[in-house]
């Protein structure tokens, strides 16, 4: 039943960073009650617990039925156009954040689930996705690569809480259902 | 599945999907050739051209730029700033228009034709095994699951807000997860008893 899991699991990350995008969006009360969107914590979430080929498929999956249509993201955005914007290196990001996210949680197999987590999500879900964004920000709207990056330092805050949220996370469904935690299932 | 395509006869609708898009691919290659005011301007002046001539219902559908206004107004106050207010205007006018037609071709091509036209796109990744067949799965899979999700979330929601009279917490999204992944190996098993990811006939073969 292995690949009908993979299967499973691929569209259910895809979806499930979809849902998190359509939620409601939580207030974090210590930012000044600056919204954010869930939606890149389904990032972290996919590499994190599917590794990084299952998990950067599926949000591969994901931004292909953006492309084809759907609104599936944050705000009900969708279409090609999305690419088109300022954030679409973002977007593209995602895939390869969730690509090293994975490769860093498989490295850290003998870690603390909790550390090995937070290590994997800031690099991967942080780094790896503001290395993509930040250029073509930068090479969209004609700044300078500094400019880009100091613009886009208001979002750090929230994406810092999301991986305090997928550590939490994390730690739970290894608790509540090992065998969902993929890079860390024993083979 | 609400999709952001809508339904229509107008010469945008009835134009080949793959056209659409290299057209689309052609003016966004040459923007970056054409890096003046004016081919911008007239990229603007296309897709403003393309949304009225779908009517009333075009010229509404411009409203799906609205959420990007407000960071195109940083990015010209940024150059502003910068002393160098044309340059951002420019890139304003040029992201807007992009925006605007990328998201025309959205509008007029629905979601069957657009997977038809991208569809060729994958015939490499059939050598790692990813079949026409799987893809429709998976597809289905992700938009049936976009509402479950949903669901899921808003009954535990409900739950919530009856014992703490608050709607939402990130609190919510551990247990949510568990439920949803329970729901999801679920479906995994019930496909694997109806033949499989590859279908009952691959599964005798094998």
């Amino acid at each position: 039943m292995q690949k009908e899991l993979s299967l499973v699991y691929i569209c259910f990350f895809a979806a499930l960073t979809a849902a998190l995008g359509l939620m409601p969006k939580f207030d974090i009360a210590f930012l000044g009650g600056v919204p954010i969107t869930a939606q890149t914590l389904g990032i972290m979430l996919a590499g994190a617990m599917l590794g990084p080929w299952r998990g950067s498929l599926s949000i591969a999956l994901l931004l292909l039925l953006v492309a084809v249509g759907l609104p599936l993201l944050a705000g009900g955005r969708g279409g090609i156009a999305v690419f088109y914007g300022p954030s679409g290196g973002f977007l593209v990001g995602w895939i390869f954040g969730a690509m090293v996210t994975g490769f860093i949680m498989q490295l850290t197999k003998g870690w603390n689930l909790m550390l090995g987590t937070a290590f994997a999500a800031i690099i991967g879900g942080i780094g790896v996705v503001y290395l993509f964004g930040i250029p073509y920000l930068a090479l969209k709207a004609n700044l300078t690569m500094w400019q880009a990056f100091t613009g886009s330092l208001v979002y750090i805050p929230g994406d810092l809480v999301k991986v305090v949220a997928s550590v939490a996370i994390v730690q739970t469904v290894a608790r509540g259902m090992p065998s969902a935690i993929l890079t860390r299932a024993q083979a | 599945m609400i999709s952001i395509y809508f339904e229509g006869n107008s010469w945008a609708h009835r134009m080949n999907a793959r056209l659409k898009l290299g057209i689309l691919f052609i003016l966004s290659t040459a923007t970056i050739v054409f890096d003046g005011m004016l081919f911008p301007l007239f990229l603007l002046a296309i897709s403003l051209g393309a949304y009225t001539s779908l009517g009333p219902r075009g010229v509404q559908a411009m409203k799906a730029a609205g959420p990007l206004l407000p960071v195109l107004a940083i990015i010209i106050v940024f150059h502003w700033v910068l002393g160098s207010l044309g340059l951002g205007v420019t890139v304003a006018i040029r992201m807007l228009s992009m925006v605007l037609l990328a998201n025309f071709i959205s509008i007029t091509t629905n979601m069957d034709a657009m997977m038809l036209a991208v569809e060729p796109l994958f015939y490499p990744l059939r050598a790692l095994g990813l079949s026409s067949r799987k893809m429709s799965l998976a597809v289905a899979l992700v938009i049936r699951f976009v509402p479950v999700l949903l669901s899921v979330y808003s009954s535990l929601q409900e739950a919530y807000w009856a014992r703490t009279g608050k709607r939402n917490s990130w609190r919510l999204i551990a247990p949510f997860l568990l439920h949803a992944l329970a729901m999801a190996t679920k479906v995994a098993e019930a496909i694997y008893a109806r033949g499989g990811v590859d279908g009952y006939r691959h599964r005798l073969k094998g």
